[in-house]
């Protein structure tokens, strides 16, 4: 048993942060700092910076232009990525539909999707909820019907995160209808531009354009664009949402955040000495810190086990990384607010528009208080994470 | 980075669990409490006898030169049997204060009788205002020719009805609240002028109020410095704090699975009370809880092979409200699970939840300890 990390991996460390510090773009970095949203041309240019250093995809296979990384260091990498802090790789090229295709897919779909992924040539947006299926995603309605050589599309899905910016879009779609719930599902992947495929913005409590509802009015899809075998997407998508919930703690996000809460509060006064001095605020702050490395430790027991013993299948304790790293994640936006009091309220209509700052730092701090409400519904809401120690942790 | 166990400290777990689960059921856990001082002679002897009073000791000295992690073993496997016998007051806390303080002479009067199960210690260190700060000691040891005259209250302490030697924390120099000027003093509890009045605790255990009265001990009774032993009670104490988290983890993790248990086999309304969501959940919140516990355990744990004193220090503190906080909220769910039964003494549960609650209040409790993370450093 030994907590610390070997030389090596303290010098990988060294190295990361080496890069990130001398690569990533200082207006993308203060935009991440302030909570401000980043436009999709700054985006891509950061993870082009990322693919070209070839940690774009770090922890894809190696033959897929992946880095050979040990879990360690990859928890490394993401940690370091969140604390510095820059945009993660756009989960929902990386993360997602890229380990389906390279698991499931066929020769051509790899050798054509893989390294677009990469590059961030194609932005994926993420086809799963339905406005009637959200945490009881296999009830989902939107239908793929066989026409020769095509798919005929219809329906509608919703919270697709991103996808003003989308080119593409992976979808669970009902190729057969009389099967049971989960049997009759496909996965299939298209492009965002195709006739038929319309983007509706939803405003968010923050005032923020994040997500999105979509809808398909027969969209014509070349069958080749099936990953896998048809009707069995299902066992897809769980594959896909196991890898999602292990990178879900994010431990670095909340580092970060207590960074700055502590820089923030020892400029903010109260009673003529600055907030941070201040026993309550203090004491909030410590057992916030004393959760975020419980929750630390915890990931790390996870991330050794997957290097000891094979990734296999997704650990349950992922469940504990999401439940407590999204109420991490939610508590620091909520000591972020009190440390700037009546200072959050000044609302900045234009803060969505990355283009156009019209107000200081402080306007994003209740915003994003508000949309971090959003952590511990989406990735299998917190009490779906329950379901799952319930089951498979406990066995009731 | 490495969480899992060594091939040695996975027999040492093998054999404790095996030693327990032979010899501490429930039922006779209720018999050992009935023996004269409230614990086993015979079980105590079985530790001797497997080496687990030596192991913390260095080979030198008779014992097995273990560590840290050694003791995180034991301790959890004591918490999840609800061990009654004095580990923590004489291997750990006695033991340590001859290990980090004791000189050769004392090491060789007392590491023996440790090891082999002859003799018990006690750390009279609580006084009736001192709470938990361990520099507040009214307690005076003043000195005489080439001895030291002890005289003061001490409470609470663990063992100390039964012990063969107190560890006393006392005054040589100074006024109450001094950093300096504190004293540790190896006293036999026989002395002349020791008066100790013993009683259950809540949890099973047993302790005694003991009064020091014009007690002489000779200069040789002081372990380490007399007049600056605040650094080395507080490095004891933080291993005290440690194994009681770990013991509080082996609590927790045992509560848990009895819960688990009875949610299984409990029916009303004709199904397994475990079918119901609100149960499940409290269930699984119980299971993070844990598992967070489990972490901090680990992380005081290995924060003993820290460098620096007060990084050393926070761990142990963050460590403790972690602990405090789970064993609270399992302790008091377990109770809650288990229903009217959860009530009851029979029932195994509530004797672990009323450890939880005796943990959090040793040594510092939650607040206290979070307000010495927030003064701190942080984390």
């Amino acid at each position: 048993m030994d907590l610390a990390f070997s030389k090596e991996e303290i010098a990988f460390r060294e190295e990361v942060r080496a890069f990130f510090r001398d690569n990533v773009p200082p207006e993308t970095r203060r935009k991440m700092v302030e909570g401000r949203h980043l436009s999709k041309d700054e985006m891509v240019a950061w993870w082009r910076i990322l693919n070209k250093k070839g940690w774009g995809v770090s922890h894809w296979p190696k033959e897929y232009g992946g880095t050979g990384w040990s879990s360690v260091q990859q928890y490394i990498f993401n940690e370091e990525l969140q604390m510095h802090p820059a945009p993660a790789p756009l989960a929902f090229g990386v993360s997602m539909v890229g380990p389906v295709i390279y698991t499931f897919g066929n020769e051509k779909q790899k050798q054509h999707y893989l390294p677009r992924i990469a590059n961030v040539d194609d932005w994926w947006c993420q086809g799963f909820s339905e406005p009637g299926s959200g945490s009881d995603l296999a009830s989902l309605k939107t239908k793929a019907e066989r026409k020769g050589d095509k798919y005929i599309i219809n329906g509608q899905k919703t919270w697709t995160t991103l996808a003003q910016h989308a080119d593409m879009i992976f979808c669970l779609c009902r190729t057969d209808t009389s099967a049971k719930k989960q049997m009759g599902i496909s996965f299939i992947v298209f492009s965002m531009k195709s006739k038929g495929v319309t983007v509706r913005p939803i405003e968010t409590i923050d005032g923020g354009h994040e997500v999105n509802e979509v809808f398909f009015d027969d969209v014509e899809v070349p069958v080749e664009n099936l990953i896998g075998e048809e009707n069995k997407g299902w066992d897809y998508a769980k594959f896909l949402l196991g890898n999602e919930r292990t990178g879900i703690a994010r431990v670095g996000v909340s580092k970060e955040r207590l960074r700055r809460i502590k820089e923030l509060a020892s400029k903010v006064e109260q009673n003529g000495k600055p907030v941070l001095e201040d026993q309550g605020f203090r004491e909030k702050l410590a057992a916030c810190e004393i959760e975020l490395k419980a929750l630390e430790l915890t990931q790390l027991r996870v991330v050794a086990d997957e290097g000891k013993h094979g990734k296999g299948k997704p650990n349950p304790a992922s469940s504990v990384l999401k439940i407590k790293g999204s109420e991490i994640q939610q508590t620091t936006t909520e000591l972020l607010m009190e440390v700037i009091g009546p200072f959050a309220a000044p609302y900045d209509e234009h803060g969505d528009d990355a283009s156009n700052e019209t107000m200081d730092w402080t306007a994003q701090i209740a915003p994003s208080y508000f949309n971090n409400r959003k952590v511990s519904i989406y990735g299998g809401s917190n009490e779906i994470q329950r379901n799952i120690i319930t089951k498979a942790v406990l066995g009731l | 980075m490495d969480f899992d166990l060594s091939e040695e400290q996975r027999l040492l777990k093998e054999s404790i669990d095996g030693l327990l689960t032979d010899s501490y059921d429930f039922d006779a856990r209720k018999k050992y409490q009935k023996e004269k001082g409230g614990w086993s002679k015979a079980v105590w002897g079985k530790l001797a006898e497997q080496g687990l009073l030596g192991l913390p000791f260095a080979e030198a000295d008779g014992g097995f030169g273990a560590g840290a992690v050694e003791t995180m073993i034991v301790m959890e496997a004591l918490g999840k049997a609800l061990v009654l016998e004095p580990y923590l007051a004489t291997v750990v806390i006695g033991g340590g204060f001859l290990r980090h303080g004791g000189s050769a002479e004392q090491k060789a009067a007392h590491i023996p009788g440790i090891i082999d199960g002859s003799k018990t210690f006690a750390f009279a260190q609580l006084e009736k205002n001192s709470r938990y700060d361990l520099a507040d000691v009214s307690t005076t040891a003043k000195k005489k020719g080439g001895a030291y005259v002890i005289d003061g209250e001490k409470f609470v302490v663990l063992n100390g009805e039964n012990a063969d030697t107190l560890i006393v924390t006392a005054r040589t120099k100074g006024s109450r609240h001094d950093k300096t000027g504190i004293g540790v003093f190896l006293v036999p509890a026989n002395a002349k002028g020791v008066t100790r009045k013993g009683y259950p605790t809540q949890d099973g255990l047993h302790a005694a109020d003991i009064t020091f009265t014009g007690v002489e001990v000779g200069s040789d009774a002081a372990i380490g410095d007399p007049e600056n032993g605040l650094p080395l009670i507080e490095r004891v104490v933080d291993e005290a704090r440690t194994a009681m988290c770990a013991e509080a983890v082996g609590a927790m993790d045992e509560a848990l699975k009895t819960t688990v248990e009875y949610l299984k086999t409990r029916k009303q309304f004709g199904v397994p009370i475990g079918s119901f969501q609100t149960l499940q959940h409290r269930a699984a919140d119980m299971f993070v809880a844990l598992e967070q516990a489990r972490s901090m355990s680990m992380f005081a744990t290995m924060a003993a092979d820290f460098e620096d004193a007060k990084e050393r220090a926070t761990a142990v503190a963050a460590a403790k409200v972690q602990i405090g906080k789970s064993g609270k909220f399992i302790g008091q769910q377990s109770i809650q699970l288990h229903g009217g039964i959860g009530m009851t003494q029979e029932a195994k549960i509530g004797h672990y939840f009323k450890r939880l609650t005796m943990i959090e209040n040793t040594f510092g409790d939650t607040d206290y300890h979070l307000r010495r993370v927030a003064e701190g450093g942080l984390v």
